[in-house]
C-alpha cells in the first residue's frame, strides 16, 4: 500500500543545462581520490601510506572512534598521495589506478532474503558501504553500534540540475531491490518516490514501505520524508542513504565485488553538452568535464548541485556522495548597476518585485554565483517557512542556533533536520544568511555537547 | 564606468587611507550603485535576486502616492482655511505642500542616516537599509506644523534608542517610525495634537496664504472626540481632503501603495486584512451598543477606517515584518488586536482622539508573546510525540 503525501511548500527552480538522458561510459582514469572531508562527522585514521598497493574495496582509512567503518578505494592500484592540511588534517587519498582492475573478494553470491541482520551489517562495514550511510540526528556518518528505528531512502531529488535517479538506475533495478531487501534486515526501510516513479521498474518492492511524495523541491529530501512519516525524537536514530548506495549494495550481493560505478549528471549552463557519465566515485573532474568547457575562468565547478554541492576546481575529484558535477558562471566579473531597482529580466526571484512570475514556470534560468545583496539580520518573516515543508519553524530554529541555545534547538526540532533541508530557504533568503553553514555548525556543537 | 570610478577611489577608504572614517559611506554608495559581485563561499551557490535593498525600495515606492497626495493636501487645506480654494491652482497647492514637506524629509534622512552611517562605521558593518523606509515614514505621520528641530530630536531618539541599541534593523522590538511619533506626542503634545497644527498657516516663497492666528482646523476624529459630527463628507475622507498628518489622510493613495505591497508580497496580507477586520468588528459593536453622548462610539465603521491613521497604520506600520508577529497564524491575531485596540482607544479615551499609534506600539510589545504561543504549540507537539 502506497501512501501519498502532498507537499505544498517549496520551490521548483529550473536552471539551464539540465543533463540530457544520454549516457557516456568513461574509461579508466589515471587517478582516483577519496576525500575524508566528504564523510561528515568522523575522524579519519589512515591505514595506508604512500606507495602501498591495494585492491578495489580495500580500506584507505577507517574512523578513529570504532575503527570498524572502512572507507575503501574505488579502484585497485597504488596509493600515490595521502594529502594533509592544517594540523595534519587528512584531506585526500589519491590512488593511481592499475590498468587491469582487481577487486577484493567479499564472498560469493549472497541471497538477500536469507541473510541475517548481523551478516548484513558486517558486510556493509567491511565493504566500506557503511560509510555511505548517514544518520539523523546530526546528519553524520552512522555509528555501527546504533540500532536505527528505521532506514529512509529517497529515490528522487528535485534539486536544480540534480541527476534523475530513474535514469541512473535504469537496468539496475534488480540490484536496487536486492540492496533494499538486505537493508530491511537491519530495520524497517521507507522508500520515498515521486509520482512519476509509481509505474516504473523500481516497484514493486515488498520489503520496503513505499510512500509517494508529490510537490516542489525539497520534496525529494529524505529529511522531509522522515518528518512526514516518522519524525526523529530525542534519543532516536534513523539512518538515511542514497538510492545509489542501495544499488551498489545489491551489486555487491550479486557479485561479491564492491563496484562503485555510478552515473553522474554533468550539467549546468557552462557545459557544452550536458549529459550523464558512467564513472566511479572519486573520478577526476578533469576527465568528466573533458571537452565540455569553453572557458575555465569565471566559471564555478560544483561537486554536487548548485544548492547543496560545494565549490571545487577542475583538479578536484568527484565527491563520495555527489551524483552531479555542475558548471555555472561564477559572476565575479559581472558589474551590474542599480540592481535594487532594475527590472533584471534574466534573473530569478521568488519575489513579485521582479517579473520572474510573468515569464512562465518552466523557463530555465542561467544564474551565477553572486550573492546579490549584503548579509543582514533576519528581516522578512515567514520567508523560510514558505519553502520549508516540515512541521518545524525554521526561522525560530535558526535563531536558536545563532543564539547557541541548545535546549531551545532541541525543543524546536533540530534533531530532525540536515543542512540540505535549508538549501531552498537559503536560496530565497533576502537577508542572505548562510543557513546551511549555520545549521551544520549548530549540529556539530550539539553533537559535541551530547557526546 | 561606475566600476572604474569606485575602484579608483577605493584605496582612500581602506585601512590606512585618507578617508578611512567614511568607509561605511563609501560602502553604502558602492553597493547602492553597483550590485556587489561577491560570490557565495559556503552553502548554496546560487541566490535569489531579492535583497533587502530591493524590499526597502519597494516600500518607499509604495509610500509615494501617499506622500504626493499629502503634499497636495497641505496646499488644499491651507487654501480652504483661507477661503480661497476657487482661485488657487492645483500646482500652486502642490508646490506649497512640497516646499513644506521637503525639509522634513531632508531632516529625517540626514539625521537618521547620519546616525546609521556612524554606527555602521563604528561597528565595522554594512549600512542597513531599514532606515530608508523609516526615514520616509516619519515625515508622513507628523502634522505639517511640526517644527524641524523637534523632528530631528525625535528621529535621533528613535534611531538610537529604538533601533541601534537593540542591534539594528531586524532586531528592534518597536517600530522606529512610531516611536519617533510617540516621542513627539508625549514630549511636545501641543505641537502634535489639538486644532492648530494640522494646517500650514504661513506663506512659503510666495505660495499659500497667511492665516490669522486664531484659525483652527480639527481633524474629523478630533471633532468627533469633542462630541461634534465631523464636518468633512465621507468622500472627502476617502480621497483624503481632510486635515491630518501629512501622509495619512487619503485612503485612495494609501490603497495604491498597499496594493503594491500586497502584490509584491512584501507586506503580509494576513496582518493587513486582520487589522481591518478587527477595527470593523469593534466599531460595529460600539455602534450597536449605542453609547449616548459619545460621538466616536457612534461613528460608523467605514468612517473609522477612513479617518485618522487607521489605513496608514494598517498598511505601512502594522505590516513591518520586524516588529510584527513572525508566525503566519500569529499575524492574524496580531493584526486583529491592532485594529480592535485602535478603535477601542479612539472610543474610550477622551484625551486623545487617535488610537492607531498606541495600538500598534502596544501590539509590537505583544508580538513575541503571540509567537511564543504558536511556537510553543509546535514544541509541545514534539514533546508529546517523544513521550508516546
Amino acid at each position: 500500500m502506497k501512501t501519498l503525501y502532498k507537499i505544498k511548500k517549496g520551490l521548483d527552480l529550473r536552471l539551464q543545462g539540465e543533463a540530457e538522458l544520454k549516457l557516456v561510459k568513461a574509461g579508466l582514469s589515471e587517478e582516483y581520490a577519496l576525500m575524508p572531508t566528504d564523510f561528515q562527522g568522523i575522524v579519519p585514521r589512515a591505514v595506508v601510506k604512500e606507495g602501498d598497493r591495494l585492491l578495489a574495496g580495500e580500506a584507505l582509512f577507517v574512523d578513529k572512534a570504532t575503527e570498524r567503518i572502512h572507507f575503501v578505494s574505488p579502484v585497485s592500484g597504488t596509493v600515490v598521495g595521502v594529502e594533509r592540511g592544517e594540523r595534519r588534517k587528512l584531506l585526500r587519498f589519491r590512488v593511481k589506478a592499475d590498468r587491469e582492475q582487481a577487486f577484493k573478494n567479499f564472498g560469493e553470491k549472497y541471497d538477500a532474503a536469507h541473510l541475517s541482520a548481523d551478516s548484513v551489517k558486517a558486510l556493509l562495514l567491511e565493504s566500506g558501504l557503511f560509510g555511505f550511510i548517514r544518520q539523523r540526528p546530526y546528519d553524520v556518518i552512522a555509528s555501527p553500534d546504533d540500532t536505527p528505528k528505521a532506514i529512509f531512502i529517497s529515490a528522487f531529488s528535485k534539486m536544480p540540475l540534480a541527476a534523475d535517479f530513474s535514469f541512473v538506475v535504469k537496468g539496475h533495478e534488480e540490484d536496487f531491490k536486492n540492496g533494499v531487501r538486505a537493508l530491511a534486515k537491519l530495520a524497517k526501510v521507507h522508500l520515498g518516490i515521486c509520482p512519476a516513479q509509481i509505474n516504473s521498474d523500481l516497484l514493486p518492492i515488498s520489503e520496503a514501505e513505499v510512500s509517494v511524495f508529490d510537490g516542489p523541491n525539497p520534496s525529494g529530501n529524505v529529511g522531509v520524508h522522515i518528518n512526514r512519516i516518522d519524525p526523529v525524537n530525542k534519543g532516536e536514530v534513523v539512518w538515511t542513504l542514497s538510492p545509489e548506495t542501495a544499488v551498489v549494495l545489491g551489486r555487491l550481493l550479486r557479485t561479491g565485488k564492491l563496484d562503485l560505478t555510478r552515473r553522474v549528471a554533468v550539467a549546468g549552463s557552462q557545459v557544452r553538452q550536458p549529459h550523464y557519465v558512467e564513472t566511479l566515485a572519486g573520478a577526476p573532474l578533469a576527465d568528466l568535464l573533458k571537452g565540455q568547457l569553453d572557458t575555465d575562468t569565471h566559471v564555478r565547478i560544483i561537486n554536487g548541485n548548485p544548492l547543496v554541492g560545494y565549490q571545487t576546481d577542475v583538479t578536484g575529484f568527484l565527491g563520495a556522495f555527489n551524483n552531479e558535477v555542475c558548471v555555472i558562471p561564477e559572476g565575479d566579473d559581472v558589474n551590474e548597476a542599480f540592481g535594487w531597482i532594475a527590472p533584471r529580466l534574466n534573473d530569478y526571484s521568488t519575489s513579485r518585485s521582479y517579473f520572474t512570475w510573468l515569464l512562465g514556470k518552466n523557463r530555465a534560468y542561467d544564474l551565477d554565483c553572486r550573492i546579490k545583496g549584503g548579509e543582514r539580520h533576519m528581516i522578512m518573516s515567514a520567508e523560510y517557512e514558505r519553502v520549508f515543508p516540515m512541521d518545524i519553524y525554521p526561522s525560530f530554529l535558526i535563531k536558536a542556533i545563532i543564539a547557541g541555545d541548545i535546549d531551545r534547538q532541541e525543543a524546536l526540532g533540530i534533531y530532525e533536520v540536515a543542512p540540505e533541508d535549508f538549501a531552498v530557504a537559503e536560496f530565497v533568503d533576502s537577508s542572505k544568511l548562510e543557513l546551511q553553514r549555520i545549521v551544520r555548525e549548530g549540529l556539530d556543537v550539539l553533537r559535541k555537547e551530547n557526546a | 564606468m561606475l566600476k572604474k570610478f569606485f575602484d579608483n577611489i577605493r584605496p582612500n577608504f581602506e585601512e590606512g587611507g585618507k578617508l578611512k572614517a567614511f568607509r561605511s559611506v563609501f560602502d553604502g554608495m558602492e553597493t547602492f550603485m553597483l550590485v556587489p559581485n561577491a560570490t557565495s563561499r559556503s552553502g548554496v551557490s546560487i541566490h535569489d535576486a531579492i535583497d533587502s535593498k530591493r524590499i526597502m525600495s519597494f516600500v518607499v515606492i509604495a509610500l509615494m502616492p501617499a506622500l504626493l497626495f499629502g503634499m497636495y493636501n497641505i496646499g488644499y487645506q491651507n487654501a480652504a482655511a483661507a477661503g480661497k480654494l476657487a482661485e488657487t491652482g492645483f500646482w500652486s497647492m502642490f508646490l506649497y505642500g512640497f516646499l513644506l514637506t521637503l525639509p522634513k524629509i531632508v531632516v529625517s534622512y540626514v539625521v537618521g542616516l547620519g546616525i546609521e552611517f556612524t554606527v555602521a562605521q563604528w561597528k565595522n558593518e554594512e549600512i542597513q537599509e531599514g532606515y530608508l523606509v523609516t526615514g520616509m515614514l516619519i515625515p508622513l505621520i507628523v502634522p505639517v506644523g511640526c517644527p524641524l528641530w523637534m523632528l530631528a530630536v525625535a528621529v535621533a531618539f528613535s534611531v538610537i534608542f529604538c533601533k541601534e541599541i537593540f542591534g539594528g534593523t531586524g532586531m528592534n522590538i518597536f517600530n522606529p517610525a512610531l516611536v519617533a511619533r510617540a516621542f513627539l506626542f508625549f514630549s511636545y503634545p501641543t505641537s502634535m495634537s489639538g486644532d492648530k497644527v494640522w494646517v500650514a498657516a504661513h506663506e512659503v516663497c510666495g505660495l499659500g496664504y497667511n492665516l490669522p492666528d486664531a484659525t483652527t482646523m480639527a481633524t474629523p476624529l478630533g471633532e468627533a472626540a469633542a462630541g461634534l459630527t465631523p464636518s468633512a463628507s465621507f468622500s472627502d475622507m476617502v480621497w483624503g481632503l481632510i486635515p491630518g498628518s501629512i501622509g495619512e489622510t487619503s485612503v485612495v493613495a494609501i490603497a495604491l501603495g498597499g496594493l503594491l505591497l500586497l502584490y509584491t508580497q512584501i507586506a503580509s496580507w494576513r496582518t493587513m486584512f486582520s487589522v481591518f477586520a478587527g477595527g470593523i468588528l469593534i466599531a460595529v459593536l460600539f455602534n450597536m451598543a449605542g453609547i449616548e453622548g459619545n460621538a466616536v462610539a457612534n461613528m460608523p465603521w467605514y468612517e473609522h477606517l477612513a479617518t485618522g491613521g487607521f489605513c496608514f497604520g494598517a498598511v505601512f506600520m502594522a505590516t513591518d515584518p520586524v516588529t510584527s508577529a513572525r508566525t503566519e497564524n500569529g499575524k492574524f491575531i496580531y493584526g486583529f488586536l491592532i485594529g480592535a485596540l485602535a478603535v477601542l482607544i479612539r472610543v474610550l479615551n477622551p484625551g486623545y482622539p487617535e488610537g492607531m499609534m498606541l495600538a500598534i506600539l502596544f501590539m509590537n510589545m505583544f508580538a513575541p508573546l503571540i509567537d511564543y504561543c504558536f511556537v510553543q504549540r509546535n514544541i509541545n507537539k514534539r514533546l508529546k510525540r517523544a513521550s508516546k
